[in-house]
């Protein structure tokens, strides 16, 4: 059960930081190539602010900033980009994940093609990884059962 | 009390099974040891060459192991699908 | 005798940990202790395969873009070997995911036996 305590200054801290965090899980994400980081790592830290939001908040306030249903596409979304851009090396002519074929479609050299190769699925480990950590989550939060969650603190807000 | 102490003379004897076999391992830190002469000097010299990308860490993760990493997402994927199956029950 | 221990110093840490995360699968009661062992043992090994990649004098494993700074061209001996770290992501990432689903296996057994004590489940099974 999630129970709704007031805190003025965690409150206040949370909106500050959020969007800053989610900031640096992109910038982490896109620099994996120069310096350390790459999609495990940018999505767990974007994870880690949406789990803030249900610590701080409750988890009416976090379901209304991130809906359940985005939620389950953004689990398969990430898995879909990167199997599909293996797919589209061997459309294109080449092995399954061989991504100097991709220099057929984008206007760089086959080389420089393997680095927007792996920058694609990056992204797509990273999208996966985000939306699977929150949803794991949810669930061993609320027990499974979020409807009655989110019923008992519609409950709690309405005794007050 | 006696499956505890069974279960620290296990638990030590297996660990010194392993520590009898280090002493035949490499030293620490040696630049000389089997496991960095084979394929890893190839990955070192030739990752800006052969992918124009300058992390050896994530060329060897997204390029020349993508198999790996692509089996890997879709292990963390079916992990999250399982904790939805065991928990998530439709409501009467 | 001395120097042998000394110079491997960093698989003896790391099988004492093995050892302490085995203990506590084996000995303790409680579920959720033996599933704290089991990520103990889980962590340590991967700090053992990690350790197996070093190497004296080594630097960081990644190449410089900028012309003239002292990372740009490095000979294979100067480099920490990148292998063992990209092997154990996976491995952390998979480790992540058993203690996800066993988290969820505890909850489910709580709400059937009411305890998680080893003893009193397997008294309950044996009615």
């Amino acid at each position: 059960m999630i129970s709704k305590w007031e805190d003025l200054i965690i409150e206040t801290l949370c909106r500050f930081l959020i969007p800053f965090m989610q900031t640096y899980s992109l910038y982490v994400l896109v620099h994996g190539h120069s310096s350390p980081g790459g999609g495990f790592q940018g999505g767990c830290i974007m994870a880690a602010c949406f789990i803030l939001l249900v610590i701080a908040y409750d988890l009416n306030e976090a379901k209304k900033r991130f809906k359940e249903k985005i939620n389950v596409i953004f689990c398969s979304l990430g898995v879909f980009i990167y199997a599909g851009t293996g797919w589209a090396c061997l459309l294109l002519g080449g092995n399954f994940l061989d991504y100097g074929k991709l220099s057929l479609i984008l206007p760089t050299d086959p080389i420089k093609a393997r680095y927007y190769g792996m920058a694609s699925i990056e992204t797509g480990v990273e999208i996966t990884v985000m939306a699977i950590m929150v949803s794991i989550f949810w669930d061993l939060v609320t027990g499974g059962k979020h409807e009655e969650a989110l019923e008992e603190e519609n409950a709690r807000a309405d005794c007050k | 009390m006696i499956g505890k102490i069974v279960s620290i003379l296990i638990a030590i004897f297996a660990a010194s099974a392993l520590l009898i076999g280090v002493k035949d391992f490499p030293k620490w830190a040696d630049p000389n040891q089997p496991a960095s002469l084979h394929v890893s000097p190839r990955y070192i010299e030739k990752t800006v060459e052969e992918t124009a990308v300058p992390n050896m860490v994530t060329s060897v993760l997204a390029d020349y192991r993508g198999y790996d990493t692509m089996f890997e997402t879709s292990v963390i994927f079916t992990a999250g699908i399982a904790v939805m199956m065991f928990l998530r029950r439709p409501h009467k | 005798m001395l120097e042998q221990i000394v110079s491997r110093y960093n698989y003896w840490i790391y099988i004492i940990l093995i050892l302490i995360g085995f203990y506590g699968m084996m000995a303790k009661n409680n579920l959720l202790k033996k599933l704290i062992g089991m990520n103990i043992f889980q962590w340590a090994l991967i700090l053992y395969y990690v350790s197996i990649g070093a190497k004296k004098g080594g630097t960081v494993p990644i190449l410089s873009e900028e012309a003239g700074s002292p990372f740009e061209h490095l000979k294979a001996i100067q480099c920490v070997n990148p292998l063992p770290h990209v092997l154990m992501l996976t491995a952390i990432v998979v480790g992540v995911a058993t203690t996800g689903i066993a988290l969820a296996l505890l909850i489910i057994i709580y709400r059937r036996y009411g305890t998680l004590e080893e003893d009193e489940i397997i008294e309950e099974l044996r009615r």
